[in-house]
């Protein structure tokens, strides 16, 4: 007979583990792939593939050699991060600086608070937020769609949030809203954006998957767009001439990859329902009032690294719901 | 040009001067008094942090120390007598010496002595398999192998030998701060009094149960025949619920007991070859075990 | 009604109830049995037997020795061979009577026969004493003596009787089966221990997965206007007795309080059909149902076992120990002890002998925590395991006992859905020991 393990109970296990969890969210980023492939051609694949395969190399050279661990480069993290990456930059932007957005996405974003699991921001955003402070010029010049076989010389313009941020002030919301492409374009991502953000239906697409397979729950994305549409509703309702629609904000910039990918990372968002809800709102606040008030057209990004940052408070503060009250012994 | 330069400096002066300022008038207004010999104690004290001295670190111990009248219940186990010297020093009191000790694992099941006849596959930790069974040797006293108390040892003094799956100390390094006695869970680890050269002797084995039943968990399991407090020319050996512990202060080391035990459950550790077997060398080679039981003197004449 | 279930976490493990539909089976006599002395929770029993005394069937041979303790009769008939430590699941030795089988004698006044007895004619202190004398302890794994739970607090008042059918655990059969063969028994079961508490209304909750237990438990009640059949939803752990209360009857007993708080007092099955037998019959508890299953098992099935048999005597009866096996379990794969013996003895709480193969049975290295809230949403009780098994781990008892460790049941489920395959229980069980000493230490203060 064969030697008994014996282990403490429980004897089960789920088929669930971190690398179906997180190749599970890179399937149902490919419908947002394949519209941005279909609008971007090439620069989009030359993009992406430089950004998976720098991230996922840089992973296996900080562990192996900087931290001397075992590497955990294939456990479909560093894929997800690189594939993030790329969706929020222009489909034109030189490789070397995709490289720079890599290294500083493992290497500071994610490796220097302890790997997976620990990093209080995610990585993705960091490098992608790195990137636009360092090179402002090269990451808001954002190729126009319907260019198959371009790469750097892509003939370029303004983002729809771009026009609107330019133009306030000397036109009405409502002019502006009138030059960006219409809202079916915006709908199907017929529009100028960072190489995966743009086409609405299939990030939606792609949150509809995660959903069933119960890869994430519906709070965060939820309460992120909800926040945005109310807030945004009030004050169209209030003065149409100052600002867009609340479905042009939906679907403009990177909102809908902000929330559905970007805030939902498991490691950067709360762990109870109740801290999902409040972080999803707060994004959606800030992300509001950083895209009227701020310098920069879009703010969703801003918004999701400050929130990330008071995820150790929420989880702190907003407890799940126990099971039964207190008794008293007296 | 130079004006914006200009400005920014004066600005930049001010904003310290005030700055400054306030973290004085702050400073002075909730200004604690301290002695200052709890800042020289501290400055004495090894600041390993590891708290074997019984306090949370280095410096709730000085406080201890300035604060009370004799050193009789306060003793830094890293520092040693030396330590505690100058810290008497500084505080004009008297030290109270203590014989340096060294941690000692009063196991030696393995494989070959005690057949591992199941796999454990829980968490890595001893304490979870110990409140889950006997082991995978199935003695309910012996080293589970997990090393809870490799991972509290702050000094790097205790390793796990893979070989025998049993941790093993390095004496040298071994500041006998008692953290790993406290973390095992089985109670296997004993700090005991060093003697010259490193040498030991001790029973490794803290196994209570009946002769039979010890015997059939691991051969080399104390089965408390008493033929080594027979022997013992010093009173240094009791016996207790079937179990021979060998009191480190009252061995002289003479060795006598080690070839009386009949499941060589006493071990001599780093002295010379002479005489005896061959496995001692294996033994002294890597490291040490150690062994004892609960004391309570038997005086059965 | 419709379908009811508790309303906080929860999982769906693969159900594997390979033995269901499999009639009960009585196992036979063993040559030896070793009856351990403590099989419920509480004082163990004091030995009355000693080496070379004759025992009958359903002979006292340990008293109860307090009020949370409770007799251990002999279930066979044969000498004494010793009264010593022999290893329980655990490996650790407890005390026991090992008992030579020379045969099958009750002791005098019990009714082996089949024949059912309807009426009861007992008060319902009369009833606690018979319950208390036959041993009976909860079947369905926590063996907390019987007599205990029918004794309602002073100042508290129960109004319903739930009997717990629910069975949540994967593999285990053996309430199923009792329910499909023992409904009119288990019926009376009930009243007895609704009279016993001295309440009119009782329900007996069964997951939908048994709809012919559900059927048949319909049947044998329908000429009792005060029980009633609840069906539930299938899920883990609805057979945890504050999650049955929720689904069942919506209400939440209170952190650290008794189900008798929120008025209610829930049984398994097998102590209803206990009860029966101890009331009724004067047959105390010296046998129970225990499923014997696992995918390779020759012959899964739900054996009738006297209580010491040796867990490989009835293995054996299932078809030997599988070649492929790499765990044995006692009891169910979320809640069940795996073993590292095959020789110990079945005792009051086994409800099941579960193998399991190789490739079930390894668990996957474990990786860092993502963060995935995977185990706050599972987790039935509301708490955070993922914080419970950092701070355990670490020794943080003081926060451990703020987050409420001490209100986790050990379900399991937390553990089953970490993606991580982290020992979330492992170490949380650790942190609630450690805590409840803490607590009982201040008690003590």
């Amino acid at each position: 007979m064969n030697k008994l393990i014996v282990s403490p109970s429980p004897h089960a296990h789920t088929q669930e583990n971190v690398p179906r969890l997180m190749y599970g969210v890179i399937i149902s980023m490919l419908p947002a792939f394949a519209v941005s492939i279909y609008f971007f051609g090439m620069g989009m694949i030359i993009v992406t593939a430089v950004s998976i395969f720098s991230c996922i190399a840089f992973e296996y050279l900080i562990q192996k050699y900087m931290l001397k661990v075992k590497p955990t480069h294939l456990d479909g993290s560093a894929f997800l991060t690189g594939l993030l990456l790329a969706f929020c930059l222009p489909a034109n932007i030189p490789f070397w600086m995709i490289m720079i957005g890599a290294i500083v996405a493992i290497g500071i974003g994610k490796m220097t608070f302890g790997g997976l699991g620990n990093n209080i921001f995610n990585p993705a955003l960091v490098g992608r937020v790195f990137l636009f402070v360092s090179f402002p010029a090269a990451m808001t010049s954002y190729p126009e769609p319907g260019q198959w076989l371009t790469y750097m010389d892509a003939v370029t313009g303004a983002t729809p949030l771009g026009i609107l941020k330019e133009g306030i002030g000397n036109h009405t919301a409502t002019e502006l809203v009138g030059q960006a492409p219409g809202y079916m374009d915006l709908f199907i991502g017929k529009m100028m954006g960072s190489a995966g953000e743009v086409a609405a239906i299939a990030l939606l697409l792609g949150l509809g998957y995660m959903l069933v397979r119960r890869i994430i729950t519906w709070h965060i994305p939820v309460s992120i767009l909800g926040t945005v549409a109310v807030f945004t509703g009030f004050l169209w309702l209030i003065n149409p001439q100052q600002f867009a629609d609340p479905l042009f904000h939906l679907l403009t910039g990177g909102l809908m990859l902000g929330a559905i990918y970007m805030a939902t990372d498991y490691v950067t968002s709360p762990m109870t329902k109740k801290g999902m809800l409040i972080y999803g709102v707060l994004i959606g606040i800030l992300t509001v009032i950083i895209r009227i008030l701020g310098a920069y057209p879009e703010g969703v990004q801003f918004a999701i690294l400050i929130m990330n940052a008071f995820v150790p408070l929420l989880n702190k503060y907003f407890k799940p719901r126990r099971f039964g009250k207190e008794v008293q012994h007296g | 040009m130079s004006q914006i330069i200009l400005y920014t400096i004066i600005t930049l002066v001010a904003i310290g001067a005030v700055a400054a300022i306030i973290l004085y008038l702050v400073a002075q207004k909730f200004k604690v008094y301290e002695d200052p010999r709890i800042d020289q104690v501290e400055e004495a004290l090894p600041a390993a942090n590891c708290g074997g001295c019984g306090f949370a670190g280095c410096r709730n111990f000085a406080e201890a120390l300035v604060k009370s009248e004799s050193f009789d219940d306060l003793f830094c186990p890293v520092g040693g007598n030396e330590v505690m010297g100058a810290v008497a020093t500084i505080l004009g009191r008297e030290a109270v010496e203590q014989d340096e000790q060294v941690a000692v694992i009063r196991c030696n099941g393995t494989p070959e002595f005690r057949p591992r006849t199941n796999i454990y596959d829980g968490a890595g930790s001893c304490a979870v398999a110990h409140s889950l069974y006997t082991g995978e040797g199935g003695c309910p006293h012996g080293c589970l192998g997990e090393g809870d108390c490799v991972v509290v040892c702050d000094f790097d003094a205790i390793h796990m030998n893979p070989v025998t799956g049993l941790p093993e100390v390095i004496d040298d390094k071994c500041t006998a701060c008692g953290a790993c006695v406290t973390a095992c869970p089985r109670d296997i680890i004993e700090l005991r009094k060093k003697n010259k050269k490193d040498r030991k002797i001790f029973v490794s084995c803290i196994n209570e149960e009946k002769g039979g039943v010890a015997r059939k968990n691991c051969s080399v399991a104390c089965i408390g025949c008493s033929k080594c407090f027979n022997v013992c020319p010093f009173d240094a050996i009791t016996m207790n619920n079937n179990l021979a512990y060998i009191d480190p202060v009252k061995c002289r080391l003479c060795r006598k007991c080690v070839p009386e035990c009949p499941t060589d459950a006493i071990l001599e550790i780093n002295f010379p070859p002479p005489r005896d077997k061959s496995k001692e060398k294996v033994e002294t080679a890597s490291e040490t075990t150690d062994s004892g039981g609960t004391e309570k003197t038997n005086k059965n004449s | 009604m419709g379908l009811l279930t508790f309303s906080r976490g929860g999982i769906h493990p693969a159900e594997n109830k390979i033995s269901a539909g499999k009639k009960i089976e009585f196992a036979g006599l063993p040559e030896q049995v070793i009856i351990p002395v403590s099989q419920h929770l509480g004082a163990p029993s004091k030995v009355l037997v000693k080496k070379g005394d004759e025992v009958k069937t359903g002979q006292v041979i340990a008293e109860s020795s307090g009020f949370v303790s409770t007799n251990i009769h002999s279930s066979v008939t044969g000498k004494v061979l010793k009264v010593d430590a022999f290893p329980d699941t655990s490996g650790y030795r407890k005390m026991a009577v090992q008992i030579q089988v020379e045969g099958d004698e009750w002791v005098e006044g019990a009714d082996t026969g089949d024949e059912l007895i309807t009426s009861i004619e007992y008060t319902s202190e009369e009833i606690r004493d018979k319950i208390l004398k036959a041993g009976i302890v909860g079947l369905g794994g926590a063996t907390f003596p019987s007599h205990v739970k029918l004794t309602t607090p002073k100042g508290k008042k129960a109004d319903h009787l739930l009997i717990n059918g629910a069975e949540c655990e994967p593999y285990l059969t053996a309430d199923h089966a009792l329910m499909l063969e023992k409904s009119r028994e288990l019926a009376i079961g009930t009243k007895i221990l609704m009279k016993g508490l001295g309440v009119d209304k009782a329900i007996i909750g069964i997951e939908n997965n048994k709809p012919d237990a559900i059927r048949v438990m319909e049947e044998a009640v329908s000429g009792d206007p005060g029980i009633s059949v609840q069906a539930l939803q299938v899920k883990y752990p609805q057979g945890g007795e504050k999650q049955l209360i929720k689904a069942i009857l919506n209400r939440e007993v209170p952190s650290g309080g008794l189900p008798v708080d929120v008025g209610v007092v829930v049984f398994n099955v097998g102590t209803a059909y206990a009860s029966y037998n101890a009331v009724q019959k004067n047959r105390p508890l010296i046998e129970r149902v225990v499923t014997v299953t696992g995918k390779s098992v020759s012959n899964p099935s739900n054996f009738l076992v006297r209580i010491g048999t040796p867990a490989s005597y009835i293995i054996e009866k299932a078809g030997g120990l599988p070649e492929d096996t790499a765990k044995v379990i006692n009891g169910g794969p979320m809640m069940g002890k795996a073993v590292s013996n095959l020789d110990i003895p079945i005792v009051k709480g086994s409800s099941g002998i579960l193998i399991i193969r190789k490739e079930e049975s390894a668990r996957d290295a474990v990786k860092p925590c993502i963060r995935c809230t995977k185990c706050v949403s599972v987790c039935p009780m509301g708490l955070e395991p993922y914080l419970l098994m950092a701070q355990a781990e670490k020794g943080m008892y003081e926060d451990l006992e703020k987050d409420k460790v001490m209100d986790c049941i050990e379900c399991g489920s937390c553990s089953y859905t970490c993606p991580s395959s982290r020992p979330l229980l492992d170490y949380i069980r650790l942190g609630k020991a450690e805590v409840g000493k803490i607590m009982r230490s201040r008690k003590a203060v």
